[in-house]
């Protein structure tokens, strides 16, 4: 495992590299996608259940077979990292707008009739107000979608996108199982440090949250 | 690009024979119900104890968390070269093929079922326990029903995890409709590959829509409040919601 990382320090940077960039970026454009969506699905509460019940479908639909199904719809070839970054930010897509939609609903009626009485309306009060309470909500819905992709990225290996996976498949041609090693502790500790981080600006992003715990 | 597909999966030539989509979907519902059986027998034992007496949450809570991130197909591999050569011959591929599936299911359902048993309501615990239960009848008549509905959208998302994941045991010489992927990538066939891929989706899609059907009639309607007055599944409702996320 060791003795790999020493003889091969380039290839194995390429890859974590790459294995960051493909998890990260489709939670952060799922997001933003997710962010208006979800806002109509809480704000016209009719349209909630056939939003969460489409997002709940394309959940459904396995990443690999997503991944390989791509290229027929963007016309891009089979071994493009886009396919996997599409792929990936429509499974964020899926998991986020419902999150979104639940953390905004969880903001107290009478916090929101506060809010307007202070002046706050339309699209300040989303900002200022509704969207700052629902971040634990939506943090926890980003841990989830963050943490997994790591996961599903490695599976790209199957049909040969380069990142972490590649150590997986590297290691199983050349009957070598700390180069597979390797893999499972780099992605477990890529996961670990995402986790980290999300829940770090979770909490700087709600201040308040701490002075209430403090009393 | 999407006319080759179907073609593809229209021709009858593809669908018999011993390595025929026919065939090769039978071998994927058989690799993921044996280890959603399993997956079963594991997490919802050690889930209702856990949950009925409240012994080792902290340690479930934190591992099912950390198995999350354990990728499924590096794990595969792994076990394949380290240990595939301690196995009897018959299950070199097979042993760690299933192993990983159930490591993949375990988490969601025992997490459910614990989750479950720890949200129904204290007052029926109490009601039941001065009805006279014992510790097993309360489990079993009061808590085990109580917590049904999470405990089934437990094994649903563990069976569509390991209906999707099943594809790639097929990378270690195993069936299933992995195989159209694997191979179509090796003999260069978009065609097939893409065919395999929408079997597998089609699959997962029609199970989910089959197991939201049963999931519907099994729990009673006592808690799902199908025919009573629909304010006595808020709760439920929440609870659903929270462990989904």
């Amino acid at each position: 495992m060791i003795n790999y990382l020493k003889n091969n320090p380039d290839n194995v940077s390429e890859w974590f590299f790459a294995h960051v960039w493909l998890s990260v970026v489709p939670v952060v454009l799922g997001l933003i996608i997710a962010l208006p969506i979800g806002w109509v699905a809480s704000h016209y509460r009719w349209t909630y259940p056939p939003i969460t019940n489409l997002a709940g479908l394309l959940y459904t639909v396995p990443s690999l077979a997503l991944f390989i199904i791509m290229p027929s719809i963007l016309g891009t070839k089979i071994l493009s990292p886009i396919n996997m970054v599409v792929a990936l930010t429509v499974y964020s897509v899926a998991l986020l707008v419902r999150v979104v939609a639940d953390g905004l609903n969880s903001v107290a009626p009478d916090v929101r009739a506060a809010a307007t009485a202070m002046g706050f309306t339309g699209l300040g009060r989303f900002l200022k107000v509704d969207l700052p309470i629902a971040v634990p909500v939506i943090t926890a819905g980003l841990r989830v979608a963050t943490v997994s992709n790591v996961s599903l990225v490695s599976i790209g290996a199957l049909i040969g996108v380069p990142q972490l996976g590649s150590l997986f498949t590297t290691g199983f041609s050349r009957y070598i199982p700390g180069i597979v090693l390797l893999g499972i502790v780099l992605c477990l500790v890529l996961a670990l440090v995402l986790d980290g981080l999300i829940i770090l600006g979770g909490r700087l992003l709600t201040p308040w949250q701490r002075a209430v715990a403090k009393r | 690009m999407i006319n080759g597909i179907i073609e593809w999966l229209s021709d009858g030539e593809h669908w018999s024979g011993p390595d025929g989509i026919t065939a090769r979907l039978l071998e994927h519902l058989q690799y993921s119900f044996s280890a959603l059986a399993v997956v079963l027998l594991i997490g919802i034992p050690i889930g209702l104890y856990i949950g009925h007496t409240g012994k080792g949450s902290v340690a479930i809570a934190g591992s099912a968390n950390a198995l999350r991130a354990l990728p499924t197909f590096g794990l595969l591999l792994y076990l394949v070269i380290g240990y595939g050569d301690k196995l009897p011959t018959d299950w070199i591929y097979l042993g760690p093929s299933l192993f990983v599936l159930v490591v993949l299911g375990v988490p969601a359902v025992l997490s459910n079922t614990y989750a479950g048993v720890q949200n129904v309501d204290p007052a029926a615990r109490d009601a039941a326990k001065g009805m006279g239960m014992t510790g097993m009848q309360v489990l079993l008549r009061v808590e085990l029903p109580n917590a049904l509905p999470l405990i089934l959208s437990g094994v649903r998302s563990a069976m569509l995890q390991i209906i999707a994941t099943a594809t790639v045991v097929a990378y270690v010489t195993l069936g299933g409709l992995g195989r159209f992927i694997i191979d179509g990538l090796s003999q260069q066939d978009y065609f097939q590959m893409a065919g395999g891929a929408i079997l597998v989706a089609v699959l997962a899609v029609a199970l989910d829509l089959a197991f939201a059907v049963i999931q519907r009639y099994v729990v009673s309607r006592g808690i799902t409040g199908r025919y009573a007055a629909p304010a006595a599944n808020a709760d439920v409702v929440a609870a659903e919601s929270k462990a989904s996320v």
